[in-house]
Formats: structure tokens, C-alpha cells, sequence
């Protein structure tokens, strides 16, 4: 219900069409502050009613311009709850939003020829269109220094870092073991991303060696699945996935359940962690499915939802310092 | 629990809520609530019910008498917790070993006492506004110099703040703690930097045992800060701010729950500047409130039922979501429409009432209109008010008349009930939005969209002919997602309503039927709470061809209309459902009330009780039948629009309605039948109705078809007062004819509740009036079975009963009110339909009217049931709770209009007794032996008062009195009178002693029936008593039999009983 700039800019989002379940989106405007990334990256934006009247007093230009000015097209004013009660029933799908002129008349026999076409943005390697292409550092006064790896970060993850004063070295997921470790890190965190976890296979084959040097690794949503892929468990694609601000992840050691933001289309299979080093430590209180891991004997664990937030609730900030904490 | 205005429906609902959650546990529990007309004092729904006042005395008895394990005092309002704190502090509970579940005592106390609260607000870091606490009048001075002026004062322990207000400068702010202190439990009041202008922002917040903590609502205020959140209109979920700024103030809620250590549901109150992110937070209600009521309904969380399980030890990851039936009770509902939330005031039922809106609390109800856009909701919620208002536009043109844009720029700037629709004013008259945000405060993302609303009216009065061209086609539908009514369109349009509908339908223009589910349709679920909406295509409801019923509810609580007619709906519901039936579809709106739970019925409609949309359903549900009669007038005023529609009703036919309420008919039947009846006759002129008047004599009745401003019914005693009312209040034409009747003086009013089955009746209770006839039915003290009436007198009204129900051929409930004078018996009204008092009736006699009055409707025959009247040897006196004090200017006199907001009722073997108790359980305080009682009657009271008097001093009370009064009663040897000045004779005195706590009653009755002098000594004097919580009797009945009750023993002698110490338990599921 709030948060849509921080969603639409999200680069987890990258390929996909995002649909909005709130039907009044833009009531705030948009202001560069709530920017996750430097620019939308949502293929879509579907809406029930688009508010052109916004009022804020942080707002800079309503969403309407703001997704005018970066090219994305949008559909307003169709039953959005109808459509996400069909991708409820057949799972995520393909789509395509086709202009047409006024009086022209649309062949539905056609659109659904079209989307046939659509390539499945899955099979892109998605990563890289959203990565950093070189290394960006950002200095802090404190000796504790990490490797962010890139997937297409969200700037709120690397502001939670920045804030606790640890030194980032963000990097690209195509770097290799040598080039993380020739930053001599403390820790390595590996953010969130788009797409389809094992299209990110050189990241994994890179983890598989970082592993050998006990050094703290943590993983956000892409990033713990690419953590479980390495250490030979196994990922599958939701039928639609987990979005939004209201995800309950449970955890199995404290029973506590906490309200989480989540976007991600692809889950860890428990199954496969039977045999692995790995366990769950989180499960999502809703479906079951896995939400968090941890290495039974090194430093290494991961959250599938987004401690973050932004959007969403500041429940599990803590994630951050207990980072800090192993890293120190 | 019952008292005064924010305490009743919402807590039917939680009460309830709360007790579905402990019988899946099997916990047996024992439910204390006087307010008779509510669902949960029903052994349906609890183990044990005391119909006893919620005072630590009964209490304590109670306790003693049902040893308890626990207690809950979260789900009865400000009262419950007020009470558990006294029993606290008086040690009962630790005693007894009763525990209090959920909430400790402890962080109530943080929560209710400003230091406290503040300083555990410092302690987590939570900002609050600039505040002191003052003892005395002379610190509060002394703080408001020093945070500055405007500032805010508050009142600890009231019920919607009650004594709280804004203060502009040195001299309000004295006034106004004078009478804080008066009323506050604990001698303290706040004094606050005023933050008129921000935002604010309520969370709804639980916590369970193991510290997890889920916030389940946020809502938005569209009034701003310095406006009661209950005279605010609502919108959930928060619509203009930033995940930012949602995000923060959510934490701080949950870093305040947590601080705090509440356990179970709270409602935290915000403060947001609309400038920055600078936030504070104003309150904490430790309990289920009003606003946790809506949040509910808005979201389809069961707040009261998870908030009974956390108390009782659960935890949130145990708990299931209602909805779903599959996910956790731990996650936050996310929403895929909004709601609109306005409140209902009836200011115009309150004699010299001011019309202001502030700090305080003054509606009486709300509603909630569900949309998928703002302008739809609130519509839909106007709508649901039932003050005429079509929508926020096309309403009464008067309201069109010229006005300057001055003028209206300086009346929104002091809000009241009415400045809505004064916005629709200043759009129309083109102030622009930007102005009307600066001088209302409202954001102006709300004025946008009121403007939408505006535009398309505008759009829609320029079609120019009706046809079907794309460009009508599209601004219809534009018009309906906006919420338009086809009552509305039609005033756009100059053509009738019906000529809309089919309109519509020709152009294919139809609803869609959508769910609430709290997954915004992310999870499938098995819910049946729907709402229709123009924002949508598709459907979500399968309409099965199945056996099904409608029944309406009653919509708005407002007076004349509460909790009863909830009551009503769902023993219909319940009793209808046994007859095997596949649904039984409710149809409501008042987000505070049992019936509006999804989970009551087979299927709930949260929507406006209007033709258009109940035809709506009809049409696609296509019911059996729909039942009119067990949700008030509200429904009941859709029998005959119903049927001329083509469509069924279940029980009474409309012909029947129609002959009971076309006053020619009825009357007429009544001649046929022998039985007398008031004259009347309805006048079109004013000449014509003095002529009627002196030719019946004075007093006569006068009820206006058309009100301009006050009551709608007024009593006039001659020619002067006849003129001044008609011609100031109420039109009079041909268009607007006015109805006059003889008003029968110095006589009795009984009322009856029956069920009828079309050929034999069911008397299920006659009620005696104590108050004479001309009080408002549901003002008056009423007791079962009547104390003062002959024999001779009962039967001929039974045998008019049976008379009338069986001609009319009445199947269901229906309730008929009489005046006896003498040994002449006249029916003065009749009602084909549940009646306010059925509750009362079926509790006080054990015969569940409702019950066997929905099972006739549906065919069952009364020898079938096997319900017989039964002899009873107890008495039930139910009397009314009014809400005087909180409304500014009003005058606490009872008159033939209705201003009672709630009621209470007690049993006991003894008549004294279960009055007494029934004063005490509507809130009144006993005066304590040795204080002052100030009598000031009329002189055709006089005599009566000389008894009155010499009881009260033989009691040990002291008689103060005007000259008057205490002239007479020393010269009939009544000793030891004291003489007070009158306020007319240029003194103080008696206010003095008012204020100063040594006066504790007053009684105060009048000649004339009311005028609207606000400035003679009776009106300043009732105001006065009223604000400072001191009983007032204006009618000399009501204090004879007060005093009456005092002499037998008064409250020391009262004995707390249980309903099945009357009655056999069967009997008591069903009542």
C-alpha cells in the first residue's frame, strides 16, 4: 500500500511487470530518496487508478512523469484484482502491454500469438543486465571491511552497511575468488538480484571457492539461494512467488515470527538441504517454504526475505548487525 | 460493560469476539454487562450473564460468588478497565486470587496516567508532545504560560476523552480544568502543546507473550490532529504517506507496545507534521476501542477474538487467520480496496446543542463504505448515514444557496458536523483545493479527490439527452466507480431513479461482487465477506442456486437506533439458519457492531441499506425472500419499496406495513376494531391546525413531515407555542403537511412485544413507562411486569393486541405503545416489526421473542414452538444512559424526542432493588448520605415533592432548595430546607455548590414541555449537574421512585444474580 518507488526501482524487478494489488497507487508523488536503484527498473507498472493529483511534500513529480521519463509503460484502470487472481491460479505468465490508437480494435486471437513470442525473461541473464560493470569502494573509518556482491543491489542495503561504518567493496557478481579475496574482507554479503538463481552459475562456482577461507559470508533473496546452490542444495521456481510487505518468517530456533518484506520468484529447496552442511533456520509461517539458512559450522548464513525492507517493515534490521557482529 | 457515548456497540462486538475465543477452549465464562440489548449477555454466547452494574461493590460479590481464575478487562471499553483498576486498587482481585489476563494492571496504569505514560515514552525514545500534568487549576495556569498557548488539556480515565478541550488563552483553560477536575477519577489533567494541523495516524498493534508484535491496521485521519479520531472520518489503510514515514511511525508503535508490555491489541495514536518527518505520539488505549473495532471490519482481522486468545496464553504463530483458514494469525492484512469511515452525530436531538467538532468525542455511531477508490467509499458511507445526504453532492439544494467565498472560507475553518459537505460548497463556489487544504488542515490529496467527485457531477448535468452514445455510456460509468448512487444520477439527469436503473442495465453497467480477504486475493480463501463495487469486471462470488434469505440489518447506530437492532438481526439470523436453510445473507454497515462480523453469518454484505443495492443482491443472489423487520426503521422503510419492485419480503406482508404506518389506514382499522386512539389529523396550514388544536384542546402533539432545524416532534400547550414551532422550525404546505394529534396529559405509557403467527399472538412482555407518557419511549424508565397497573387495565390491552395482530394478519415480531388515562386504554403507535425493546422484554420474562418471531416468518406456527407467556417473580427495570455531558450546550431534559444513547438493565426479586440497580448500571452516582440534594420543581410537582423531600432527609440527606419550592415544602413541615438563590436573581450560589461537590443530586422538573430558553435557571442548572457528573430528575416520577428505592435499604442491600437464577439455561440460548 505504500512503497511503490522503492518497488518499481527495486533491480530485483528487472524483466518482469509489476502489478500492483493496492488499487490507489502515486498518492505521494515520487522523490529521489525512495530511488533503490538510480532508475526504474520494472519492464511494466499495472495500477487499478493512478493518482495524478499527489501531494507531498517530499514529492519532486508525480509517477506519471516519473515513468513517462524513463520509458516504462504502464496500464491503468483494469481490474487488477481479477488479474492477480488469475496468476494466482496459473502462476506467474508472460505478458505484453500493446498500445493501440484510439478506435483501434485489439485481436485478442493476435496478442496471445505475440506473447507466445516473448522471451522468458528467466532465460536472460538478468544479473547482468542490473550489475555494476566495475568495482565501486566506499571507504569508512573502521578497520571491518566487506564485499558486497552485486547482484543488483538494493541502496538500502548498502546504506545499512555504510551506517553500521564498515568499509564496502562492491563488486560484480563475474568477479572471481582471487578478486574478493585480494580485498582481504572480513565478510562477504550477496545482495538480492533478478531472475533465476543457478543463471548465475559463475557466482557460484566463484562461492565454492571463497568458502575454503572461513570467511563470514551472508546472503539476502538471490543472494541466499545462490549460498544454497553452493553448497549443493537445490532452488525451484514458485508458481508466484512471494511480494509484499507481509511475509511471516518463522523462526525455527526461537519460534519467534517475524513481518518481513519479500520479493523473490525463486525458493530453496528444503529437500535438498537434507544432505548438505546447510539448515533452515527460518520458514515462511504462511506456506512453509524456506526463508532462511545457516552452515552448521562456518559463519555462513542467509535470509530469503529482505531484512532492509524499503519497502516494507524495519523488523529485521537486526540481520545487519548480527553481520557486523561476525565479521568483527 | 455500559455507560455513556463511546461505550456500546463496538464492545457487543469485541465482548462477543472475546467470547467465541474462550469456549473453543472450553473455558466457562462469566460475563458482567448491564447493556441488555447486546448479543453477548446471551448463555449463546457465554456460560454465566449478570445483568449487574459494573460498580467494584457488584463486582467483588460476583467474583466472590463465581471464583474466577481470571479476568478480562480489555474488551468492555474505558469502564473495563477503569473497574479493573479499582478492584486492583482495592485489593479484591489479588484477595480473591483472581489473575488479570493479558494486560497487566500495571502497564494499564502506564498507559492511563500521563506521568507515567510519558515517562516510559522517554525511555524508548518515542517523541510526545510538550505536556505537564496539573493537580490543581493553578498549575495547569502555570504550565500553559509556560509550553504557550493554544494549548490542549486531557483528562485521564474518561471514556473518548471526555472533559478534554483546546484552550486559545489564560481564561478557557481555567474553565475548562475546573470541570476536568470534576470529573477525572484521579484529580490530574494534562496540559498539551496544541499540534493542530498535523496528520493523524492510528496503528492497531498486537502482542502476544513471546514478544511477537504485528501491526494489523494503520489508519489515516482526514481531519487533522486536534479533531477526536471518533469525529474524524477514516480512511484505512493510510492513503498520503510515504513508506518512510509508514514505516516509522509503525515501528515506533511496535517499540511502544513492547515498552509497555501490553499483551493482546492496542491502538497507538499519532501525531505526523505534513512538512517533516517529525512524528509524536498522543495516546495509547491498552484495550479494543472504537478504532480497533473499524480496523477489523476494514481489514477482516478478528482483532477482539486473536486479542482473547494472546490474553489467555497464545501465541501469535499458533494462531490460524480466520480468513484463510490455511495461513498464520501472525502476518498484517493487506488490502486490495479502501474504507471510508464517517462518523454519525445527532446534534440536532440534543436541545441547545453546539454543532462544533474538537477534541471531544460527540458522534454517536459510524459507518464504513468499502470502494476501490476514495471517492466510491466515501460516498457509499455518506450514503449509509441516513441524514438525506445522497453523496457528497446532489443533496437538499438549499444547500446550493449563494454564499461568499468568504463566508465559507471563514466556516471551514471551525469544523463541524456539516463541513463535508460544506467542502462540496467551496469547490462548487471555486475556492481552489489548495486554500481549502490551508484552511481546513485536510490534506489536500483528499480535497483532489472530493473535486473528482465535483468534476463528473459537473460532466453528467451536461449530458444533454439520453441515448446511447459512447460518450453517456462512459460518463455513467465514470460516474459509478465514483460512487454516484442512481438516486443521484437521476437528480443530475432530471429523470426518475428506476428510469437509471434500467438505463444502466440496457447499457450493461453493473457491479462487480468482490471479497475481503486480507491477502488482497494473494492466497485463496473460503471467505464470505463481500462488498460490490463499480471498480472491477469480475466477480469473486459464485452465485449458487441455493436456498437462501437476506436479512437487513440496521445499519448506523444513532439514537433511536443501536445495538438492539443488532441484537435483532442476529437472533434472526440464528434462528432462521435452524429452519434449513443453505444462507442466510446479512446485509449491513456499522463497522461497530456483532452482526457486520463475517463470521456470524453464511455471508456477509458490508454495503449501503439503500433500494439500489439491495436490489443488487436480490438480483443476484436471488434469495427466497428478504427479512425487513428485525433491523429497525432503516429496513423496515424498504418493505414497501421492496414489494412494488416485484420482490418477496419474509413475514409481515408490505400491505400489512402499510396499513400500520399510513396513519388514515391505521386509524380506520382501528375504528373498525373499537379501539380508541388519540384524535389527530394532518394539516396543511397553519390556520388549520390552531383550529384543530382548540377544537381538542391543548396539549397537542405536533410532528412536521419537513424539520428546519431542532426535533422533529414538539409538544405545544397553546396557540403561542403551536405558532413559534411551526413557524421556526418546521415548513408547513401541501407539500409538507403536518400532523396533529392530542396529547394525553398526566397519563400512563405501556408498551407491548409480541409475536404474531397470522392467527394467534405470543404477549412476550408488558412494559410499564415509570415516566409518564410524553417521554420518549426509549428515554423512559421501564419495568417488567408492570408494578401499577390494574388487572382490568392489562387484559384490554392484550385483548387490543390480539385484535389488531390478528387482522392484520402479522407474522413476526411487532410491538404496539399505548397511553391508558383512567380506565381508557389508546394505542398511540404501532411497529410490524422488532421493536427497541424486544431485548429487554425476552431477557426480562425468558421468552425469546425474536426467536419464535423469526421462526413464524419463515412458516413455523406458535402452537409449534411451544412458547408460552410465563409468570414471573422478579422485576426488570431498564433505564437510559445519556451522553449530556460531553456534548456542548445540551440540556440533559427529556421531552417526546429521543436523546438517550444507550441503556442498561437489572433483574432482582425486588422492584426497588432492580431499579436501583438499573440507575446505578446507567451510570448514575448515588449521592452519599449527607451531601446536599437541591430540589427546584413546578408547582403541579409540588405535592409530590413534599414526600420526596421528607424521605430523602429522613435518609440523612439535606434539602436545599429555590424559594419557591422550599417555601412550600417547610409550610408542609419538611424540616431543615435551605434556601439557595436563583441564578435570575443575580447569584451564583447554586453553581457554587454544584461545582464544589456539595450538591449531589438535583431535581429540577418543569411546567411547560421544552422551550428553548437555554438561558433560565432550569436549563443552566441541568447543564451544570450534567457536566459535573451529578444525577439530574426532571421528571418527578423518575425521582419518587429513585428515592423510593433508596429508603427500602439502597445499595448496600443489593444482591448480584446471575439470568439463570431466573430462568432455566435452555431458555437463556435462545434469549
Amino acid at each position: 500500500m505504500v512503497g511503490y518507488t522503492e518497488s518499481i526501482t527495486d533491480p530485483s524487478y528487472k524483466g518482469q511487470i509489476l502489478l500492483q494489488t493496492y488499487p490507489l497507487i502515486g498518492n505521494y508523488g515520487v522523490n529521489s530518496r525512495d530511488f533503490e536503484s538510480d532508475s526504474p527498473k520494472v519492464e511494466g507498472y499495472i495500477v487499478h487508478e493512478l493518482c495524478r493529483r499527489p501531494n507531498h511534500w517530499t514529492s519532486s513529480m508525480d509517477l506519471d512523469t516519473f515513468l513517462e521519463k524513463y520509458d516504462v509503460p504502464g496500464l491503468e484502470n483494469i481490474d487488477t484484482r481479477a488479474l492477480t487472481k488469475k496468476i494466482r491460479t496459473h502462476g506467474t505468465m508472460l505478458g505484453i502491454l500493446q498500445v493501440y490508437y484510439e478506435k483501434e480494435k485489439p485481436s485478442i486471437d493476435g496478442l496471445l500469438e505475440d506473447v507466445k513470442q516473448v522471451q522468458d525473461p528467466n532465460q536472460r541473464d538478468l544479473v547482468n543486465e542490473v550489475c555494476p560493470k566495475k568495482i565501486y569502494s566506499h571507504p569508512s573509518n573502521s578497520n571491518f571491511k566487506t564485499v558486497l556482491v552485486d547482484c543488483g543491489v538494493k541502496r538500502s542495503i548498502l546504506a545499512h552497511l555504510i551506517d553500521r561504518e564498515i568499509e564496502v567493496i562492491q563488486i560484480p557478481p563475474s568477479c572471481n575468488a582471487d578478486d574478493i579475496l585480494s580485498f582481504k574482507p572480513n565478510g562477504i554479503l550477496i545482495s538480492n538480484g533478478p531472475g533465476d538463481p543457478k543463471r548465475i552459475d559463475y557466482l557460484i562456482d566463484t562461492l565454492k571457492e571463497v568458502f575454503e577461507y572461513d570467511i563470514p559470508i551472508f546472503g539476502i533473496c538471490l543472494g541466499a539461494q545462490i549460498i544454497a546452490l553452493a553448497w549443493k542444495g537445490n532452488t525451484y521456481k514458485l508458481k508466484f512467488g512471494h511480494r509484499g510487505q507481509n511475509h511471516p518468517c518463522l523462526n525455527l530456533e526461537t519460534n519467534n515470527c517475524h513481518i518481513t518484506s519479500q520479493n523473490h520468484g525463486y525458493a530453496i529447496d528444503p529437500k535438498s538441504l537434507e544432505k548438505t552442511e546447510l539448515e533452515i533456520t527460518y520458514v515462511n509461517a504462511n506456506d512453509g517454504t524456506v526463508e532462511g539458512i545457516k552452515h552448521k559450522g562456518s559463519k555462513i548464513s542467509a535470509v530469503q526475505w529482505h531484512p532492509e525492507a524499503s519497502p516494507g517493515p524495519n523488523d529485521t534490521q537486526a540481520f545487519f548487525d548480527e553481520f557486523l557482529r561476525e565479521i568483527k | 460493560m455500559n455507560e455513556g457515548i463511546t461505550s456500546f456497540p463496538q464492545f457487543d462486538y469485541s465482548g462477543s469476539q472475546a467470547l467465541k475465543a474462550l469456549r473453543e477452549e472450553n473455558i466457562e465464562a462469566v460475563l458482567i454487562n448491564p447493556n441488555i440489548a447486546t448479543i453477548q449477555t446471551s448463555y449463546r454466547m457465554a456460560d454465566k450473564v449478570y445483568l449487574e452494574p459494573c460498580v467494584p461493590e457488584i463486582l467483588e460479590q460476583i467474583i466472590k460468588r463465581e471464583k474466577p481464575d481470571g479476568i478480562l478487562l480489555g474488551f468492555g471499553g474505558q469502564t473495563g478497565l477503569n473497574l479493573g483498576i479499582e478492584l486492583h486498587r482495592m485489593g479484591i482481585l489479588q484477595r480473591e486470587g483472581v489473575r488479570v489476563l493479558g494486560t497487566n494492571i500495571e502497564t494499564i496504569e502506564r498507559t492511563e496516567d500521563r506521568e507515567l505514560f510519558k515517562e516510559s515514552m522517554e525511555k524508548i525514545n518515542v517523541p510526545i508532545p510538550l505536556s505537564e500534568a496539573a493537580y490543581t487549576v493553578d498549575d495547569s495556569l502555570r504550565i500553559g504560560k509556560d509550553i504557550g498557548y493554544p494549548v490542549i488539556v486531557r483528562v485521564a480515565y474518561t471514556l473518548g476523552g471526555g472533559g478534554s478541550g483546546i484552550a486559545k488563552n489564560r481564561n478557557e483553560l481555567k474553565d475548562i480544568t475546573r470541570k476536568a477536575f470534576k470529573q477525572s477519577m484521579v484529580h490530574q489533567v494534562l496540559i498539551e502543546q496544541s499540534l493542530n494541523g498535523w496528520k493523524e495516524i492510528e496503528y492497531e498493534v498486537m502482542r502476544d507473550f513471546d514478544d511477537n508484535t504485528i501491526t494489523v491496521a494503520g489508519l489515516e485521519n482526514f481531519d487533522p490532529l486536534g479533531i477526536h479520531t471518533g469525529d474524524s472520518i477514516v480512511v484505512a489503510p493510510t492513503q498520503t504517506l510515504t513508506n518512510r514515514e509508514y514505516q516509522m511511525l509503525r515501528s515506533a508503535s511496535i517499540r511502544v507496545i513492547r515498552g509497555l508490555g501490553i499483551i493482546g491489541e492496542c491502538n497507538i495514536q499519532f501525531g505526523l507534521d505534513p512538512e517533516s518527518e517529525k512524528y509524536v505520539t498522543i495516546e495509547v488505549n491498552a484495550r479494543l476501542s472504537r478504532s480497533s473495532a473499524l480496523a477489523s471490519k476494514a481489514t477482516g482481522y478478528p482483532l477482539a477474538y486473536i486479542s482473547a486468545k494472546l490474553a489467555i496464553g497464545y501465541l501469535l504463530p499458533e494462531l490460524k487467520n480466520k480468513v484463510t483458514g490455511v495461513t498464520t494469525a501472525c502476518f498484517e492484512p493487506t488490502l486490495d480496496y479502501l474504507v471510508v469511515k464517517i462518523p454519525r452525530w445527532d446534534f440536532q436531538k440534543f436541545k441547545g446543542a453546539r454543532y462544533l467538532i474538537g477534541p471531544q468525542m460527540k458522534s454517536v455511531g459510524e459507518v464504513m463504505g468499502i470502494g476501490r477508490c476514495f471517492e466510491e467509499a466515501l460516498q457509499k458511507a455518506i450514503r449509509e448515514l441516513e441524514i438525506d445526504k445522497s453523496g457528497f453532492v446532489c443533496n437538499d439544494e438549499n444547500e446550493m444557496q449563494n454564499e461568499s467565498k468568504k463566508s465559507i472560507i471563514e466556516k471551514l475553518q471551525n469544523p463541524t458536523n456539516e463541513r463535508l459537505f460544506l467542502i462540496s460548497k467551496a469547490l462548487k463556489s471555486g475556492i481552489s483545493v489548495e486554500e481549502i487544504s490551508e484552511v481546513t488542515k485536510i490534506d489536500a490529496w483528499f480535497i483532489h479527490k472530493l473535486q473528482n467527485i465535483i468534476k463528473v457531477e459537473a460532466k453528467i448535468r451536461k449530458l444533454k439527452s439520453i441515448r446511447k452514445s459512447t460518450n453517456f455510456i462512459n460518463t455513467l460509468k465514470e460516474a459509478k466507480k465514483l460512487g454516484f448512487s442512481d438516486g443521484q444520477l437521476a437528480k443530475c439527469l432530471s429523470i426518475k431513479e428506476s428510469k437509471v436503473r434500467s438505463l444502466r442495465k440496457n447499457f450493461k453497467i453493473f457491479p462487480s461482487f468482490k471479497i475481503i480477504d486480507t491477502m488482497a486475493a494473494e492466497w485463496a480463501s473460503q471467505t464470505n465477506y463481500c462488498y460490490i463495487t463499480y471498480g472491477g469486471d469480475y466477480d469473486d462470488i459464485d452465485f449458487r442456486d441455493l436456498k437462501k434469505i437476506l436479512v437487513l440489518g440496521s445499519g448506523c447506530i444513532r439514537i433511536g437506533s443501536s445495538v438492539e437492532f443488532d441484537y435483532c438481526t442476529m437472533n434472526t439470523v440464528w434462528a432462521i439458519k435452524e429452519e434449513g436453510l443453505d444462507e442466510v445473507i446479512v446485509l449491513n454497515n456499522n463497522p461497530e457492531t456483532v452482526s457486520t462480523d463475517f463470521d456470524m453469518s453464511d455471508k456477509l454484505y458490508f454495503e449501503e441499506i439503500t433500494l439500489e443495492r439491495v436490489m443488487d443482491i436480490i438480483e443476484r443472489e436471488n434469495p427466497i425472500g428478504t427479512v425487513v423487520s428485525v433491523g429497525g426503521q432503516t429496513s423496515n422503510n424498504l418493505a414497501i419499496p421492496l414489494m412494488k419492485n416485484g420482490f418477496n419480503l419474509i413475514g409481515t406482508t408490505a400491505t400489512s406495513i402499510d396499513m400500520a404506518e399510513d396513519r388514515s389506514k391505521f386509524s380506520s382499522l382501528l375504528r373498525r376494531l373499537g379501539v380508541p386512539q388519540p384524535r389527530w389529523r394532518m394539516l396543511t396550514s397553519i390556520d388549520g391546525t390552531i383550529k384543530f388544536a382548540e377544537e381538542v384542546g391543548y396539549p397537542v402533539i405536533i410532528r412536521p413531515s419537513y424539520v428546519l432545524s431542532g426535533a422533529a416532534m414538539r409538544v405545544a400547550r397553546n396557540k403561542r407555542e403551536l405558532k413559534e414551532y411551526i413557524g421556526l422550525a418546521a415548513k408547513i404546505s401541501r407539500d409538507y403537511p403536518v400532523v396533529v394529534s392530542k396529547f394525553i396529559e398526566n397519563a400512563k405509557e405501556l408498551e407491548v412485544d409480541a409475536v404474531c403467527d397470522g392467527r394467534s399472538v405470543l404477549i412476550g412482555a408488558i412494559i410499564e413507562h415509570i415516566e409518564q407518557a410524553g417521554t420518549h419511549s426509549g428515554d423512559a424508565n421501564m419495568v417488567i411486569p408492570p408494578q401499577n397497573v390494574d388487572e382490568k387495565i392489562i387484559s384490554k390491552i392484550e385483548n387490543y393486541t390480539t385484535m389488531i395482530a390478528k387482522t392484520l394478519r402479522i407474522r413476526g415480531p411487532f410491538n404496539i405503545q399505548f397511553v391508558v388515562k383512567g380506565d381508557k386504554v389508546y394505542v398511540i403507535e404501532l411497529n410490524l416489526r422488532a421493536s427497541r425493546s424486544m431485548p429487554f422484554s425476552s431477557k426480562s420474562n425468558g421468552i425469546p421473542l425474536i426467536w419464535a418471531g423469526s421462526k413464524v416468518m419463515v412458516g413455523r406456527t406458535l402452537d409449534e414452538l411451544k412458547i408460552k407467556s410465563r409468570k414471573i417473580y422478579h422485576a426488570s427495570v431498564k433505564s437510559p444512559t445519556f451522553s449530556f455531558s460531553r456534548i456542548k450546550g445540551a440540556d440533559p431534559v427529556l421531552d417526546v424526542e429521543m436523546s438517550s444513547t444507550g441503556e442498561a438493565a437489572c433483574l432482582d426479586y425486588d422492584f426497588s432493588n432492580a431499579l436501583l440497580k438499573a440507575f446505578i448500571a446507567a451510570g448514575f452516582k448515588i449521592p452519599k448520605v449527607g451531601s446536599k440534594v437541591l430540589i427546584t420543581v413546578c408547582d403541579i410537582d409540588k405535592l409530590r415533592a413534599i414526600n420526596i423531600s421528607k424521605q430523602l432527609t429522613k435518609l440523612g440527606y439535606k434539602i436545599v432548595a429555590t424559594k419557591g419550592t422550599a417555601n412550600f415544602l417547610k409550610k408542609n413541615r419538611v424540616e431543615n430546607v435551605s434556601i439557595l438563590k436563583k441564578i435570575s436573581e443575580g447569584s451564583n450560589e447554586i453553581l457554587q455548590e454544584i461545582s464544589g461537590g456539595k450538591i449531589e443530586a438535583v431535581i429540577n422538573t418543569q411546567t411547560h414541555h421544552y422551550n428553548d430558553n437555554r438561558r433560565s435557571d432550569g436549563s443552566i442548572i441541568r447543564r451544570a449537574a450534567s457536566e459535573f457528573s451529578i444525577p439530574v430528575f426532571t421528571k418527578i416520577e423518575t425521582a419518587e421512585a429513585f428515592v423510593e428505592a433508596l429508603s427500602k435499604g439502597g445499595f448496600k442491600i443489593l444482591n448480584a444474580k446471575a439470568l439463570d437464577d431466573y430462568f432455566p439455561r435452555h431458555v437463556l440460548s435462545l434469549i
